[in-house]
């Protein structure tokens, strides 16, 4: 395979003062190697420590997600979109919840619109922890892996105190959420929005000034504002080219437009820069967090009333997770046959969604998360497509890898913070 | 711009314009595609600079059987609009729209990839979700879910629903 990286060089040429170019090395850096988060595979042709052709190969983590979802009912989408991306998965489930209420024509209740807000923001924190944890590993700063693994933890205790569930949680249904926070749960948050800004100092001084994660990560991976828009990459890497995108802001939804934020830029458009705005992002979302807590003192339902439509069954956070609440049984088992019927047609037919196409967008933690949802007015979804944010961004590897390092390609990829599930679904 | 006001706007040059829950939708022949996201993006109104998503559905019983979705965005000004092409159920292809918006590269091999429409001129157009030597394109709605052969010393994986003890 040959390939014209240093034209000016005539490897023939005696007189030529450069050392001649050497044959190059083609070599595979995963699809298991710890620094390629989860199943990515590089194809990286190189000579010497110089990278001069990369090819990321991805799909081993296909699992059909969209295809399945074709044979399942509308509510039951919810539970396989939200395993797509799993470190934002109530972002997967908001987009595709939002859309299929757009395609209904119907709107969730407000608390459960702050509900979705303020688990999203949590979700938004937690999957930053994770980038920094991992990106910090992959970098040698592997105290760094300790401590946001540690406060993620706290963000997954909340989860499951209030949907039963650490990941996928399938918390945002149709027509609103599935349960209101449990007692404890405000109190829990509280605790950690006092914890988390300390951390997060804690972070920025093991890190910031450090010489070493700025020698991998200042003026590494540069991308451009006109690349990453050509090569339709979002969110964090597109805000650190100095572009002010953010579809929170830009296409409101559940409310956004009442939140007070701001969209955290930055224009030096390497990793650095991305690695300061997911630390400004993660004080962001806490400040949309205290806002939905303050909202969040009214009560209020949760759910839609409209019987057509609402999830039938009253659930319950027990000691193994979601399930039907005793009370709930023992009313449609013993009580009420109407109540059984209903609950029978809705579990197993379920909701009927008039024909139409909608894509509904969400900033996800890594930018653009868009749902292309085609009904043809049964049951089940015609047709789910998720565009994934990973799955855009990855195409950038090639354009910011070559012509660098080899150890350059780690610090790329770990700033893109590209999540396999979402990107081969 | 508002729906409307966009819509009106698109219908300067594409007359087959819909809106419906907010969303505006353009239907072009494969022919215009290229003319068309040309105008669309120089258009300073428009400026349609940002390629989100490119897909398909696939409608067996209607004609055209397919129609592929390009979901545009304006970095400016900050809407939306669905451009549609229709392909005939034996005639799947159509220009690929990469020199144009280079994001389209891996969302264009992935329609190939599950749907079998083929984009003229991609630069690459291989299989990138689904292993090279895969047989069939699952998102088609003939192709049924399960039955997958596991090509592992030969065994095969029945449906669901034709497994038998064994």
């Amino acid at each position: 395979m040959s390939f014209d990286f240093r034209p000016d060089i005539d490897p023939r040429d005696p007189l030529s003062t450069e050392e001649p170019r050497q044959e190059t090395m083609i070599i595979n850096m995963g699809p298991q190697h710890p620094s390629t988060h989860g199943v990515l595979r590089l194809l990286l042709e190189l000579d010497g420590e110089t990278v001069i052709r990369c090819e990321p190969i991805v799909g081993y983590l296909h699992t059909g997600i969209e295809k399945n979802t074709e044979y399942r009912t509308w509510q039951q989408g919810v539970t396989f979109v939200t395993r797509a991306d799993y470190l934002a998965p109530f972002f997967n489930e908001l987009a595709y919840t939002l859309a299929v209420e757009r395609l209904l024509g119907i709107e969730a209740p407000l608390r459960a619109q702050v509900l979705r807000v303020l688990f999203c923001e949590l979700n938004r924190i937690a999957s930053h922890l994770v980038w920094l944890a991992t990106s910090g590993m992959e970098l040698g700063a592997v105290s760094v892996m300790l401590f946001g693994f540690r406060e993620r933890e706290d963000l997954l205790d909340i989860f499951e105190m209030a949907t039963g569930l650490r990941m996928n949680h399938a918390y945002v249904r149709i027509g609103g959420v599935v349960l209101d926070l449990p007692p404890g749960a405000t109190d829990a948050i509280d605790d950690f929005l006092d914890m988390l800004p300390g951390r997060i100092r804690e972070y920025e001084s093991l890190l910031s000034k450090n010489p070493i994660w700025v020698e991998r990560n200042a003026g590494v991976g540069i991308l451009s504002a006109e690349d990453a828009i050509a090569l339709g990459v979002t969110g964090p890497t597109l805000r650190a080219a100095g572009v002010a995108k953010d579809v929170r802001r830009d296409e409101p939804y559940s409310g956004y437009e009442t939140y007070e934020f701001d969209v955290i830029t930055r224009e030096s458009a390497d990793c650095y820069g991305r690695f300061e705005i997911r630390m400004d992002e993660m004080r962001e979302s806490m400040r949309i967090v205290e806002q939905c807590l303050d909202r969040l003192r009214e009560p209020g339902p949760v759910m839609i009333e409209d019987p057509k439509v609402a999830w039938p069954s009253r659930l319950e956070v027990g000691p193994d997770g979601i399930g039907n609440s005793p009370a709930y049984v023992k009313h449609i088992m013993e009580e009420s046959m109407e109540a059984l019927i209903h609950h029978f047609k809705m579990v197993t037919e379920g909701v009927r969604v008039p024909a139409g196409e909608v894509y509904q967008p969400v900033e996800s933690p890594r930018g653009e998360l868009g749902m292309y949802v085609v009904s043809d007015g049964e049951h089940r979804p015609y047709r789910v497509r998720i565009r994934d944010p990973s799955f855009v961004n990855l195409q950038a590897v090639p354009t910011m890898v070559q012509g660098a390092l080899v150890a350059d390609a780690i610090a790329v990829i770990a700033s893109l913070d590209p999540i396999m599930g979402g990107v081969d679904r | 711009m508002i729906a409307a006001e966009l819509a009106e706007r698109v219908r300067t040059h594409l007359p087959d314009v819909v809106v419906a829950r907010g969303e505006v939708t353009a239907v072009v022949e494969r022919d215009d595609l290229l003319g068309a996201l040309g105008w669309l993006r120089s258009d300073e109104a428009l400026a349609f600079d940002f390629l989100s998503s490119v897909t398909a559905t696939d409608w067996p019983e209607r004609e055209p059987r397919y129609w592929v979705a390009y979901e545009l965005s304006s970095m400016a000004h900050d809407h939306r609009l669905r451009l549609k092409v229709g392909l005939p159920a034996d005639d799947a292809h159509l220009p690929s729209v990469v020199p144009l918006f280079p994001t389209a590269d891996w969302h264009e091999r992935e329609t190939y990839d599950l749907y079998g429409i083929v984009f003229d001129g991609h630069p690459n157009l291989r299989r990138i979700l689904l292993p090279d030597g895969w047989e069939g394109h699952p998102l088609r709605k003939t192709e049924e879910i399960g039955g997958v052969n596991t090509r592992y010393k030969g065994a095969f994986i029945p449906p669901v629903d034709r497994r038998t003890a064994p």
